[in-house]
């Protein structure tokens, strides 16, 4: 799966089609400009994050782009089908599981299987196949008889994609599949996304988690204020901030101040006994550190590599938080 | 591909989905009958003997019964649709809802179904509400297979148009709360019909009101057809009522569910 190609560059074989195309998708409540104008080029069978924080607009153009509302301005197509022209045949390859559970609460489990079997015209035999196999694969067997309003938020979420599921979908969208689970359905979440793709589905996956983002995704585009800031790996937007460092923290106050003659470059932190020396967290790097060390003969109580994160790169480019300067920032 | 049977298809199988809901929580169709039957007996056995002065001919509490229950059915099917109001405006507060607006089904099957549904349940609730009648004494003497069927088919018909308004209703209200008290119409005009006292009993100033309102033909021709009393032009005024309500809450309806969702 091609996971760092930008969609200008040049690429061996044939392109994939593209799952979702947009461009210049606008979208106003009032005099808010919600979206202003986004351009999305997500290949076949990747997975897509859209990364921003609450009211950049993520949800928006996730109800745009599965039909759910209409966009202002802008042209896009969904499993080459035109939104606007033909969203019966948008709505038929695509599935879609909201910030909210899009599951019948009152009815149980199996019967909201049931009934999206119904509405996707399964027979009655191949309904009741399809859905008691995809409760069993989301661990969903036991609670099948329970109503789902009585569901834990971790087994409404999965019941929520197990009903997306039915369907077949050629591609899914996710909204904030993650937001209010605890961490061990987070990652069972991640999992079940792992293996959608894997099944050679496309993930358009919103979320404001950056790790989530980092994890799962093939390529992010960053959402802020209705506009993408920054689209890319997570590799290379990581690359778009600097701040990479390494750490080295004594207890000792005179190997400290051996290691800070050994090591010129660094920086000080007399108070903390801590040096900080800028580089990319590289084995060489790194080595190269040890050997300075080694020869001056000190010995750090500890050594962190530091290397530019996610967040990095979000405070910077949503501007929303301060970003932390590296010469001050406080000892983790 | 034929739509129609797809149609049809999926707004069955929305239907069954309301109906599961019905049958999962009847509390709220129940509470809806407890109105109708406490009035039925109230009139009857505590108001009827001096109600039925009221309906002139020196008539007595049997006679009282017999011109009350057309208007008390008119009344369940008023007091049913509430229900349905409330039930629509909750589930469009669903997350599942959003789930069928990017579904390849019929875009108005999801309304077909709870009308269906809340048709069926205001037969239903007919039912019941007029086997409590005959218990406790109403027969209809007169009314021939005929009347019966056209009885049965008015009483559909005007469920089917309180159905479509009580479904805007619910529609354009925030939630269950708002949706209960913006249905109330539907359970107070009943009550200012000629439902309890001919509109020739009521004071000058308020026949225009007892008039000019469809429960009031609606109840005439119940009446006419069931008790063998003249209906007049009511007959026809009860069917241009419903059809002009059925029409206007289903244009009203369907432009509401249309609308993007927030």
């Amino acid at each position: 799966m091609p996971t760092s190609v930008m969609p200008t560059s040049k690429r061996n074989g044939p392109r994939p089609p593209a799952a979702v195309s947009a461009v210049g998708l606008r979208k106003s409540y009032g005099d808010k400009a919600v979206l202003d104008g986004i351009d999305l080029a997500i290949p076949a069978g990747s997975v897509f994050a859209l990364l921003g924080p609450n009211g950049a607009g993520k949800t928006t153009t996730v109800k745009i782009l599965s039909t759910l509302i209409a966009a202002d301005g802008g042209q896009a197509q969904v499993a080459g089908h035109d939104l606007a022209g033909d969203p019966q045949a948008v709505r038929a390859a695509i599935g879609v599981t909201g910030q909210f559970s899009a599951v019948d609460g009152l009815i149980t489990g199996e019967e909201n299987m049931l009934l999206m079997a119904d509405l996707h015209h399964l027979t009655r035999r191949e309904g009741r196949r399809v859905s008691a196999g995809l409760l069993e694969r989301f661990d969903l067997t036991e609670a099948a008889k329970k109503p789902a309003a009585a569901y834990s938020g971790g087994m409404k979420r999965r019941l929520d994609i197990a009903m997306t599921l039915v369907g077949s979908p050629r591609i899914i969208f996710l909204d904030e599949p993650t937001t209010g689970l605890d961490p061990r359905s987070r990652h069972a979440m991640w999992q079940i996304i792992r293996e959608l793709v894997a099944g050679g589905v496309t993930v358009f996956l919103t979320t404001q988690y950056l790790q989530e983002a980092d994890e799962l995704a093939d390529r992010i585009a960053v959402l802020n204020d209705g506009r993408i800031v920054a689209e890319g790996t997570a590799d290379e937007l990581k690359r778009l901030v600097p701040g990479g460092h390494v750490r080295l923290r004594f207890t000792d106050p005179a190997a400290y101040r051996a290691a800070a003659s050994a090591l010129g470059d660094a920086t000080r932190d007399d108070a903390s006994l801590t040096l900080r020396l800028a580089g990319d967290g590289s084995q060489r790097a790194l080595r190269s550190v040890l050997d300075r060390l080694e020869s001056a003969r000190v010995e750090a109580d500890e050594l962190t590599v530091h290397t530019p994160d996610l967040d990095d790169v979000f405070f910077a480019l949503t501007g929303g938080a301060v970003v932390p300067d590296p010469h001050e920032e406080t000892v983790r | 591909m034929n739509s129609l049977p797809l149609a049809a298809r999926d707004a069955s199988t929305m239907l069954r989905r309301n109906l599961l809901h019905a049958r999962r929580y009847p509390s709220l169709t129940l509470n809806l009958l407890f109105t109708p039957v406490m009035l039925l007996l109230l009139f009857v056995y505590i108001f009827g003997d001096v109600m039925s002065a009221g309906i002139g001919g020196g008539a007595g509490r049997s006679e009282y019964l017999a011109y009350l229950v057309p208007g008390i059915l008119m009344l369940t099917i008023g007091g049913t649709t509430i229900g349905s109001a409330v039930s629509v405006s909750m589930d469009m507060n669903e997350g599942v809802i959003a789930r069928f607006r990017t579904m390849a089904i019929h875009r108005g099957s999801v309304l077909i179904g709870h009308v269906v549904g809340s048709v069926l349940q205001c037969v239903l609730s007919v039912v019941v509400v007029g086997a409590v009648a005959v218990a406790i004494g109403f027969r209809s003497v007169d009314a021939t297979v005929l009347d019966w069927v056209l009885a049965v088919g008015l009483l559909t018909l005007v469920s089917l148009a309180l159905t479509w308004i009580a479904v805007g209703m619910g529609l354009s209200s925030p939630n269950a709360e708002a949706a209960s008290n913006n249905a109330m119409p539907l359970m107070v005009l009943p009550l200012l019909s000629s439902a309890f006292v001919p509109v020739d009993a009521m004071p000058g100033w308020f026949r225009p009101i007892a008039e000019y309102q469809p429960f009031t033909p609606a109840i005439e021709t119940l009446r006419g057809l069931l008790l063998g009393t003249e209906t007049g032009h009511n007959a026809w005024l009860a069917v241009v009522w419903c059809l002009a309500l059925a029409v206007l809450g289903y244009v009203w309806s369907r432009s509401l569910f249309e609308r993007e969702p927030k």
